[in-house]
């Protein structure tokens, strides 16, 4: 590996010390680094200090319900699929303060927290992700009711996309159509390469500033043989997805499905504890609570995720509307795989598996769409009521 | 309040270990603001004297009446049944402060057992012991305004209760799982990455996830969630190793007797292990 390349390459092959750079580069550049390093057994997303905190060599064994690291011997950094959080995690934070008040000699005045958010580099997002972010975008920050928190943090928002090499056990987004292969919306890309050839990344840039970054790392010109080699990684990669949802209208699938038995099924094993939407990159509810201090001079107004698990959630006037967890499953479901088209004009999964891995009971978006399938497509049964 | 009378607070002791109480006690940066805003009339467990301080006796009924009552502990004697009902009519609102006063506590073990024979086999002189049967909540004697959670409470969420009451709104108290406290904490999931069992997913919020950030499954010190599903838990804390005693054993503790918790002996098995020594 040399000197910067000159601006003009579009892509180009950095090793290890490129990946170092890259991080230090960014971070000269006045960007808060997040990316993947392992704590407390997992791969979480944290800020970086330097890229020796990601984490090489480790991979992940995952299946419903279950996530376990994995040592492997090639010492690869982005051999994980899908952690325990997304980047909404950073773009569209748990806990915002979104004013205060204070009272004094009977006057009210209110301050909003005008302090600019950080500047943040995502190191890793995966073609799933990329996904989920633009998906946030259309809810979140275009539209009547775009919110200024999330456009305050993504507007500057730095995003670099690894393509999948090593797609988990709970994987699906081949059937959603968002990856392996990272699709637009991101600043630079990775290809990671870890095999006789050496531990190697093919980048290119997808913006301005993307080819600026590129520019300033220690790297060299890429060739055919490398774009191949990469290609290739990343197609084996969409042959080995673990899981797969049915390919079928989704949409009119839920629509079609909504006094399935099936509900009544997954009700009896859902916990409604609410992990699966908390780990959901696309899922953006929120509550508010307005808290006061002791002397009631003082007030402040918080905005908290919430989750359609929660009974509070639907709390109206005299009560919840979906007291149930039937109603409650029924509702995240086809909203997230049905509504969401009417609504956004898209799929609300973007097939990363997270619901799946992190449902401490196992259960199983795919399988659950599939049984509904199943029902929808049962055979003619002479006039007697489904089952 | 709307006047300009300072509400009058009194904290009041039942069958506990005065934990719930000394969470008050802790509240060492926020204390003196809160003598500012009420007039502590009683509180035995801080001081001997009752009303304000001017020589009146310290009395277990107390005076009254407050406007907010804070009550620890469970009903375990004929006695506590008279005061909790005395407690109720001097005060404007009342609030139960932990597990033993919300759910009977981990003295509703005796619920579950025989009492005479515990006082048989603990007293020299179990003639003198006067003692009900059950260790029951405020709640089965006297109507509850709010009920705060846990083993022992937490301190933010009881100075959150005192406050939304002198502001009379209602408290921010989310009764969903505990699980929604780890992912905004960013701990991740235990049971699914280290295949620890953990109550989580039906406990009552309020803790702040504490168990799980230190690497320990939750063991429903703030008893059941909003919204329980006891058969799939169950399902999944034997899939995580746990056998039908240690399942039994974890949920009967500090939320013993509570009634969302009644199906544990049929789930547990031991419905039909009683059902065959019978025979």
């Amino acid at each position: 590996m040399s000197a910067p390349m000159a601006p003009a390459a579009d892509d180009a092959v950095i090793g290890r010390e490129g990946l170092a750079a890259l991080v230090d580069v960014l971070r000269a550049r006045g960007f808060t680094v997040i990316g993947p390093t392992v704590r407390g057994g997992a791969i979480v997303l944290d800020e970086l200090e330097s890229a020796e905190s990601l984490p090489y060599g480790w991979g992940v064994e995952l299946e419903a319900g279950q996530y376990r690291l994995r040592e492997r011997a090639d010492g690869a950094a982005f051999a994980n699929a899908a952690g325990p959080q997304s980047w909404k995690t950073f773009l569209h934070p748990a806990r915002v303060r979104q004013w205060r008040a204070e009272r004094s000699d009977g006057q009210l005045t209110f301050e909003t927290d005008d302090t600019p958010p950080p500047r943040f580099a995502f190191l890793g997002v995966r073609p799933c992700d990329l996904r989920a972010i633009a998906i946030q975008d259309r809810v979140l920050a275009t539209g009547r009711h775009a919110d200024p928190v999330y456009q305050g943090r993504r507007s500057g928002a730095f995003l670099v996309s690894v393509e999948c090499t090593e797609p988990g056990a709970t994987c699906f987004c081949v059937s959603m159509g968002t990856g392996p292969a990272a699709g637009p919306g991101y600043d630079l890309v990775l290809t990671e390469l870890a095999d006789e050839g050496g531990h190697r990344f093919w980048i290119r840039s997808g913006s301005p500033e993307g080819a600026e970054v590129l520019a300033e790392l220690p790297g060299r010109i890429a060739d055919d043989a490398i774009r191949e080699a990469a290609r290739e990684g990343v197609s084996a990669a969409a042959d080995r997805m673990g899981r797969a949802m049915p390919s079928v209208d989704l949409h009119r699938l839920m629509a079609g499905t909504l006094e399935a038995p099936r509900w009544d099924d997954v009700a009896s094993r859902c916990l409604t504890c609410g992990n699966c939407t908390m780990v959901c990159p696309t899922c953006f509810c929120t509550t508010t609570e307005d808290v006061t201090d002791l002397t009631g001079d003082h007030a402040e107004r918080w905005r908290l995720w919430d989750s359609c698990f929660d009974l509070d959630h639907s709390y109206l006037h005299g009560g919840p509307v979906r007291p149930s967890s039937r109603s409650r499953y029924r509702q995240w479901l086809t909203h997230k795989l049905g509504t969401w088209y009417d609504q956004f004009g898209s799929s609300g999964c973007v097939g990363c598996g997270r619901c799946i891995v992190w449902c401490p009971v196992a259960i199983d978006i795919t399988e659950e769409a599939a049984a509904l399938h199943d029902w929808a497509n049962r055979p003619a049964d002479n006039g007697a009521a489904p089952e | 309040m709307n006047d300009d009378r300072i509400p009058t607070l009194a904290v009041w002791k039942f069958a506990s270990c005065d934990g719930c109480q000394l969470t008050l006690l802790d509240c060492e940066d926020e204390l003196l603001g809160l003598a500012e805003r009420v007039r502590i009339s009683h509180f035995l467990e801080m001081s001997g004297a009752e009303g304000s301080g001017e020589g009146e006796a310290a009395t277990l009924a107390g005076v009254g009446p407050y406007d907010l009552s804070l009550v620890e502990g469970s009903v375990t004697t004929a006695e506590d049944a008279q005061r909790i009902r005395r407690i109720r009519q001097i005060s404007r609102r009342l609030v139960t402060i932990g597990a033993c006063a919300t759910a009977g506590g981990v003295q509703a073990l005796r619920n579950f057992a025989d009492v005479a024979q515990f006082r048989a086999a603990v007293y020299a002189h179990p003639e003198y012991i006067a003692t009900l049967a059950t260790s029951t909540p405020i709640s089965a004697h006297v109507p509850v305004d709010f009920e705060l959670r846990g083993c022992p409470i937490d301190r933010r969420q009881l100075l959150e209760v005192i406050t939304a009451y002198l502001a009379e709104r209602k408290p921010n108290i989310s009764a969903h799982s505990v699980c929604f406290e780890c992912k905004v904490r960013g701990t991740t999931c235990i049971t699914v990455a280290h295949g620890t069992p953990c109550l989580g997913p039906v406990t009552h919020a309020g803790c702040g996830a504490i168990c799980p950030a230190y690497d320990r499954g939750c063991y429903g010190c703030f008893g059941p969630s909003n919204s329980l599903n006891l058969e799939s838990m169950v399902r999944q804390l034997k899939h995580d190793g746990m056998n039908d005693q240690d399942v039994m054993r974890v949920f009967r503790t500090f939320n013993a007797a509570s009634p969302e918790y009644a199906a544990l002996p049929t789930l547990t098995g031991q419905d039909a292990a009683a059902e065959e020594e019978a025979r």
